[in-house]
């Protein structure tokens, strides 16, 4: 294999590839990229055997062939070269090195035979549709903060994605939760997606999609099935599988009957929110929230470092109450709001907190409440 | 030289016997009147509590522990000398000092023995650190004018004191920090006195292995090994920002202890780190049931503890020892800290439930660990598990119930099996 391509292409391909590689690995080919070059275009091809990715490129071609070669060290290499470099892989499969080269740098690396290389097996997906990226950015966007990293309930490792039915009608809906907090976010169902199984998108894949969802036209080409979920761009396919396991049923926490709504520029009530816990120098951080007719008062009191309280304006027409939060909590799901005020919908001191943007239903919060 | 005896406590300037009572127990040393830091550790604590009460096995090798499956909590002197030692398994004691008696611990009577020990040190100095019911540091400095005597005649009276109104024995180290104080102790046992002095603290060490550090123990032992580092002498070679570089914290610790220094101050009640339980079974059981019974009782043994200091733990550890003696240990964080044995039981259920299973174990343990203060925990309800918070309450409303009628008065179905 002998190609020439021009730096900044190669430092996309190897940077998405490099990323799905693990850092710590036992099987030392799945440390590598598999770089294979055909006609004008050169595929890389990584994988942790759970995710692969695979960027196509244009290159030129002098000769076909292909080899695999430490994921990071390439990305490290080409990452440093000069902007507008030339740079020209040419395999020796005889000595087992690829050499890589640009000016007058030059560099040989150790290469693992392509044969070696785990291709993960093609499967039939039952449901192909095609989304905006900035419609799937905007499901996995708002939703991955509720993500759990709780080991003993791997199914709440990932985004719940699944056809859902809604007021509206029926949509195409992204959940997370860690039993703290839930975020359920809605978007249209897009065509061809009525069929598809409900999976769990797994939390790593979700940071590996972000990646293809930085231009807001671009289509992404979505296939499901079962046991694996791939998105497309022309170049780059991300493939992954899907979390086996039952996602609880979330319906039922999403409180319906909580009456007493609070509006809040969310903007204003994040920042009184970080300010207030401050004081407080535990892990989890409450914060207490009293509220009264048209006002808001945040208040930490932690015994061991000390108090603080902020008054804020706000439009609340029921009951008098209160009621406390982990502050981080509460400042992810404030922080989901961009275009409207926040409203909250409580019940009582003890019970699940609803928010959302607004009138909005599309994007909906759940927060446990925390004793204080 | 200053010199003391320990029988009759005269203070005189040299000799091999004291001038007074003419008995040949005495110490001699040249900071014998100045050194102040202590380590009282009783000789053979439970065991000597079990022949005070019994007098009949004064003379026979005793051995602490429970059932045959168990391991050795602690060994009298005479089983001692046939090789028994504490937290051996109790049937290769039995090999080893085939007559011993075995006696099943009475912790009543020791944690009884332990406060009338603890009194006697209250009227020494109020900075005690007990490490456990039969050992702790205590700091005299600044006594001296208050009991009109050194420290090291308070303590020699201490012991004698122990004796003649609890009829139990303990050893003394007196030095100049916890650390050489602990490893002083243990020089001359049973009812030892022995004194490390500033001025021999380096020539005492260096000859010494590194696992006198208390602390150090197999594994610690091994990196140390690999290092090449086996005594005090060793690790003088050392220089302080290698052994960071190679052992992180312990480096900078063990850079300090070779010169014999230990900052560490004599603490009343240094916090609790961790809270567990657990049971070696009779018999190795691959059975799904009995182990879930054993799981929720350790669980509850936990909680119970933790409730007792009012404590609550945000790491919840599960320990399981199998048949070929091989460790298994899982863990896992919680967002909230808890003391309710029904969570503590889910969560190391979880975690069992990861373990690959048909496995024969002979060992189940739980822990609660990153211990915060009970008031910062069980704040938080799950989203997905609605019915915990009245399962807490249920806990809370039994809890109050066995404070009432006693600790039988309510069990759980799961604790029967």
């Amino acid at each position: 294999m002998k190609i020439s391509m021009e730096r900044a292409t190669l430092l996309r391909a190897v940077a998405q590839a490099q990323s799905v590689v693990e850092r710590r690995n036992t099987i030392p080919i799945l440390a590598n990229v598999l770089i294979e070059a055909e006609g004008e275009t050169v595929t890389f091809r990584a994988t942790d055997l759970d995710i692969e990715v695979l960027d196509k490129a244009v290159a030129q071609v002098e000769k076909s062939g292909g080899t695999t070669v430490s994921a990071v060290t390439l990305h490290e290499i080409v990452r440093k070269l000069p902007d507008g470099a030339l740079v020209v892989l040419s395999d020796d499969a005889a000595a087992g090195r690829l050499s890589v080269s640009a000016g007058r740098s030059q560099f040989n690396l150790a290469t693992l035979p392509k044969e070696d290389f785990p291709v993960m097996a093609s499967s039939e997906y039952s449901s192909n549709f095609t989304a905006k990226a900035n419609q799937l950015r905007r499901l996995f966007d708002k939703s991955k903060f509720a993500i759990s990293t709780e080991e003993t309930r791997y199914y709440l490792n990932g985004v719940y994605m699944h056809v859902a039915e809604a007021d509206g009608g029926r949509v195409l809906r992204c959940v997370a939760t860690d039993g703290h907090r839930l975020a359920r976010i809605d978007s249209d169902l897009p065509t061809g997606a009525e069929d598809m199984p409900g999976v769990i998108v797994p939390r790593k894949t979700v940071g590996e999609l972000r990646k293809l969802l930085e231009e807001d036209d671009m289509d992404i080409a979505v296939s499901v099935s079962e046991t694996k979920v791939r998105f497309a761009t022309p170049d780059i396919t991300l493939t992954s599988k899907v979390i086996d396991g039952t996602f609880p049923d979330y319906t039922r926490v999403i409180p319906q009957n909580n009456t007493r709504k609070l509006e809040v520029d969310a903007a204003e009530f994040a920042k009184a929110v970080d300010r207030v816990a401050t004081v407080s120098s535990e892990r989890s951080r409450a914060v207490k929230l009293q509220l009264d007719e048209d006002r808001l008062i945040l208040s930490v009191n932690a015994p061991d470092s000390g108090a603080a309280e902020e008054e804020l304006a706000v439009a609340y027409g029921d009951d008098r109450l209160e009621i406390g939060f982990n502050a981080k909590y509460l400042l992810e799901i404030a922080n989901q709001v961009d275009r409207e005020n926040a409203v909250f919908m409580f019940n009582s001191s003890g019970d699940p907190t609803l928010m959302r943007e607004g009138n909005d239903t599309s994007a909906v919060y759940v927060v446990m409440p925390m004793r204080v | 030289m200053p010199s003391l005896c320990r029988d009759c406590l005269t203070r005189f300037d040299k000799g091999t016997r004291c001038p007074a009572c003419r008995r040949p127990r005495i110490i001699t040393h040249d900071e014998l009147e100045t050194l102040s830091i202590a380590h009282m550790d009783c000789d053979a604590f439970y065991a000597s509590v079990e022949k005070r009460d019994n007098p009949a096995l004064a003379d026979k090798p005793v051995i602490i522990g429970g059932g045959r499956r168990g391991v050795v909590s602690t060994a009298c002197y005479i089983a001692r000398i046939k090789g028994v030692r504490s937290a051996m398994p109790m049937f290769k004691a039995l090999q080893l000092c085939p007559d011993a008696v075995i006696v099943r611990p009475r912790f009543e009577a020791y944690t009884e023995a332990s406060r009338a020990i603890r009194a006697m040190m209250e009227e020494l100095t109020p900075a005690i650190e007990p490490l456990s019911l039969d050992e702790a540091f205590m700091d005299l400095t600044g006594t001296e004018r208050l009991h009109g005597a050194p420290p090291a005649v308070m303590l020699a009276r201490l012991i004698k004191r122990m004796k003649a109104e609890l009829g139990l024995t303990g050893s003394i180290g007196l030095s100049h920090n916890k650390f050489l104080a602990k490893i002083a102790s243990d020089l001359d046992k049973p009812r030892g006195f022995s004194i490390i002095g500033k001025a021999e603290t380096e020539s005492f060490l260096r000859p010494r292995p590194v696992r006198l550090i208390w602390g150090v123990g197999a594994a610690a032992q091994e990196q140390l090994d690999r290092a090449g580092i086996r005594t005090f002498d060793d690790l003088l070679r050392w220089d302080r920002q290698d052994l960071i570089a190679r052992f992180g914290g312990m480096g900078d610790r063990l850079w300090h202890l070779a010169r014999g220094e230990d900052r560490r101050r004599v603490t009343r009640n240094a916090p609790m780190k961790s809270i567990s339980n657990e049971t070696t079974f009779s018999d190795d059981t691959n059975d799904p049931d009995i182990l879930d019974g054993h799981l929720w009782r350790m669980a509850e043994k936990v909680a119970d503890r933790a409730k007792a200091k009012g404590l609550a733990g945000r790491v919840v550890t599960l320990k399981l020892k199998k048949s070929d003696f091989a460790l298994i240990s899982r863990r896992l964080s919680l967002g909230d800290a808890t003391q309710i044995a029904d969570r503590i039981y889910r969560v190391a259920r979880g975690l069992f439930d990861q373990v690959p299973t048909g496995q024969a174990y002979r060992l189940l343990g739980v822990g609660l660990s990153d211990l915060v203060s009970e008031d910062q925990a069980d704040r938080a309800g799950d989203l997905l598990d609605p019915n915990a918070e009245s399962r807490a309450k249920a806990e809370r409303a039994t809890d109050a119930i066995r404070k009432r009628f006693g600790e039988d008065a309510i069990l759980k179905g799961r604790a029967l099996r």
